[in-house]
């Protein structure tokens, strides 16, 4: 178990290291214990306890505490979800030699075992960190916490989290993401979004990949998309093909309107905290 | 669905509570699962029996209050009660149906010792 921060993810390999803290451990996340929950006693010797609390609490604390981070830096970050083989990887790099020179790109990837993904990415010169779950079929907030100071991401990056493939699990984790990125690739059948509806609800946009296969299968589009708008009527619909690079454009606008938001979004933070620190210089300038 | 990493975080919170409330074993444990959070019951329970071996709640009772599942239709603005997260409205058809209840799975309460 780790003892700073308490995590008991034994299994857990990030870059092929066991899950343990060798350097001195400086830990934003609150180690206060979740549970203020108050005792009354009971006959004999078992009384009962409060408890009220989320299971997921633990996640989701992380979660937060990796969202406050991206919004302090002005980072934009993707959760990648879909089941394996959809072609996460392949968009990674597409998307990494689209952007090259432009913006910086760093990449979280997870996988069950292998480094082979990070080891895809950091062909294409971006930096990127491998977190092995193990028997895990999912990321979770506090391995990406982790990874992150790995990482060291300068402001105003874009970080691409690819999960573990598996359309179910993933679904739950918040990681602190702006969006989850939900890929269909067209192969798979025009049916999953209401086979896996929790995935798609949960994603804010779906990429439809693959689309240069079209001619050979019988996948209804215009269906698929009214099967995601039915468990998400407020989802994005992106046609890509990350082999021929048909739809490309369009990704990378959306992506890039999202980066201009996350750094708006710093800014902003930026400016109201310049002010509330003016203020109070005034204020303690009246005083003395 | 990963009732596994469930199982784990009831685990984590039992462990804190041990800390806080000062107690060294558990003999029941009360989940709340909501009709709509998509948790098997039956994977719970199984999964919960496997992670809490060998800790402080080995051989604790697990009991799952189920609470209902409810949504507020888009089309006719109504809140009805549905059991499955996609179901189309009860009332008028129309879907979806957006979920307002019955999505938690919380940790409620242990009896301790
Ligand atoms: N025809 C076609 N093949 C594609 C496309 N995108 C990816 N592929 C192929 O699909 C296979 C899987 O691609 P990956 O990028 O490894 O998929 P992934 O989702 O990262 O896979 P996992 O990480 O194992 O879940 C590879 O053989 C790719 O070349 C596409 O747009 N069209
Ligand atoms: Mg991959
Ligand atoms: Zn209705």
């Amino acid at each position: 178990m780790c003892v700073t921060c308490g995590c008991g993810d034994g299994e857990t390999k990030i870059e092929g290291e066991a899950h343990v803290h060798t350097y001195t451990p400086v830990h934003e996340h609150g180690h206060g214990s979740l549970i203020s929950g108050h005792a009354h006693s009971h006959a004999h010797d078992t009384r009962m306890v409060q408890v009220e609390q989320d299971i997921l609490a633990k996640n989701n604390q992380y979660a937060t505490a990796n969202r406050r981070r991206f919004a302090e830096h002005g980072i934009f970050a993707l959760n990648l979800v879909s089941s394996p083989g959809s072609g996460k990887t392949t968009l990674l790099t597409r998307t990494i030699e689209r952007f090259k020179g432009k913006r910086h790109i760093a990449v979280i990837e997870g996988d069950q075992q292998t480094s082979l993904d990070a080891d895809r990415i950091r062909a294409t010169g971006a930096p990127a960190v491998q977190v092995n779950t193990g028997k895990g079929c999912h990321l979770d907030a506090h391995m990406v916490g982790h990874a992150l100071e790995k990482l060291a991401l300068p402001d105003d990056s874009l970080l691409l989290i690819e999960n573990v493939g598996n359309l179910v699990c993933p679904a739950a984790f918040d990681l602190g993401e702006a969006h989850k990125v939900a890929i269909l690739s067209v192969t798979e059948g025009e049916d999953k979004p209401l086979k896996y509806p929790d995935m798609f609800a949960a994603a804010g946009v779906m990429l439809l990949n693959k689309i240069d296969l079209l001619p050979y299968l019988d996948f209804n589009v215009p269906l698929c998309i009214e099967y995601a708008r039915r468990v998400n009527p407020y989802i994005s619909v992106i046609l890509t093909s990350a082999t021929t690079g048909e739809g490309m454009d369009e990704w990378l606008e959306w992506l890039d309107a999202g980066m201009k938001q996350a750094f708006a979004q710093k800014a902003n933070e930026v400016e109201t905290l310049k002010r509330r620190l003016a203020e109070l210089e005034t204020a303690l300038a009246a005083k003395g | 669905m990963h009732e596994m990493s469930l199982a784990d975080g009831v685990l984590r919170l039992i462990e804190d509570s041990a800390k806080a409330n000062n107690f060294s074993r558990v003999k029941t444990v009360w989940l709340e699962i909501g009709e709509l959070a998509g948790v098997e019951a039956e994977a719970m329970r199984f999964c919960f029996d496997a992670v809490m071996k060998g800790t402080l709640a080995d051989g604790a009772r697990l009991e799952i209050v189920t609470t209902e599942g409810k949504g507020r239709c888009f089309s006719c603005g109504k809140t009805v009660a549905i059991q499955l997260r996609y179901d189309p409205c009860p009332l008028c058809g129309g879907c979806p149906v957006e979920p307002t209840g019955g999505m938690e799975m919380r940790v409620k309460e242990l009896e301790v010792e």
